[in-house]
């Protein structure tokens, strides 16, 4: 067998990975790496910082410049990062309660910047590492620890929260379509900008299992049944977006004055 | 169109996704929970189980036959 290349992206001395059997991060950060290969990003000058939960373990596997930062606060260290040298290709890679929850803020604010980062969130529904309590991306209904009967707070579209927030590159894509998936992230690191892509992976273990949805292959079955490309879905009528249909693709692209460009106006006023 | 597998069993963790979508039932569990190819034959080298294994454990080229 020709060794794959994407390999060479990973510590191959951390794998096998810890996630569970069956969970999406796995092909979520195999995606991500393949999309920096497609990119042509060198190692040196790459930066991958993630947060805290599930799907930030990724930087522990992943062998670039890696910082695995405080919970929530995955953003505030990209930017700093970011802002201290431009020339650096910054990724980050969160999850659905540290993006949403913890971070919510943070997240925000990035957005309204625009500062140019790729922000990758994993979205597994749930909080799966502390033991299967209700995220704000919990779909109503679903049960958690936190949530015995079903969950009754309504669910973040973090898509169109990121939009509305001043993000430059809004796109999302399911663990079961990877090769749409690498294609929305590479995009995403094309955009200068900040670019938000939601992966929706599955959680057998804390989200499935409680919700008696079944064994991994049978939630991704779910993914690809109930996934609609952007193109169809916007041409579907009101009455067809029932159930648990939701869009995938690109959602929204925008050309604006990055962080860094922003700041080089206060540079040159201040040497004045 | 043969097939030629490779699997790095230290990182299978029998989750079946493999299994599941291998459109000619060509993968299966073994007693431990690992994955083994149980109909080779079969194969039509499409790459479905290599695209979504979460643990990059199982590999799969296409082998060109040789002419009689």
């Amino acid at each position: 067998m020709i060794e794959r290349s994407y390999e060479t992206y990973f510590r191959q001395n951390r794998l096998p990975h810890l996630w569970c059997p069956g969970c999406g991060n796995g092909i979520a950060m195999k995606a991500i790496v393949q999309a920096i290969e497609k990119k042509g990003w060198s190692q040196d000058n790459t930066v991958i910082v993630s947060g805290i939960g599930c799907s930030s373990r990724a930087s522990g596997y992943m062998d670039f410049d890696t910082l695995h930062t405080a919970h929530g606060r995955a953003i505030p260290f990209a930017t700093g990062v970011k802002m201290a040298n431009p020339n650096l290709n910054v990724v980050v890679i969160t999850g659905d309660g540290d993006c949403t929850a913890i971070g919510g803020n943070h997240f925000i604010h990035g957005c309204r910047r625009n500062i140019d980062l790729t922000v990758i969130l994993f979205n597994n529904n749930i909080y799966g590492m502390t033991g299967g309590q209700a995220s704000p991306m919990t779909p109503l209904g679903k049960k958690a620890t936190t949530a015995p009967y079903g969950s009754i707070d309504r669910p973040f579209d973090a898509c169109k929260l990121a939009e509305a927030a001043g993000a430059t590159y809004v796109a999302r894509s399911t663990a079961f379509h990877v090769q749409h998936l690498v294609k929305m992230i590479s995009d995403g690191m094309d955009n200068k900008g900040f670019s938000f892509i939601e992966a929706l992976v599955q959680c057998p273990t804390a989200y499935g299992r409680r919700n008696k949805i079944g064994e991994p292959a049978k939630m991704m079955a779910w993914m690809r049944d109930n996934a609609v490309m952007k193109n169809a879905w916007d041409k579907l009528t009101d009455d067809k977006k029932i159930g648990e249909k939701f869009p995938i693709g690109l959602f929204y692209k925008a050309e604006e004055e990055t962080y860094n460009e922003s700041y080089k106006h206060v540079r040159e006023l201040a040497n004045h | 169109m043969k097939s030629e597998f490779t699997l790095k069993l230290e990182r299978c963790k029998g989750c079946g996704i493999c299994v599941a979508f291998c459109p000619k039932q060509v993968l299966a569990l073994d007693k431990l929970g690992k994955v083994y190819v149980a109909d080779q034959e079969k194969c039509i080298a499409c790459g479905q189980c290599e695209l979504r294994c979460p643990d990059y454990a199982i590999f799969v080229d296409k082998v060109k036959e040789e002419k009689k």
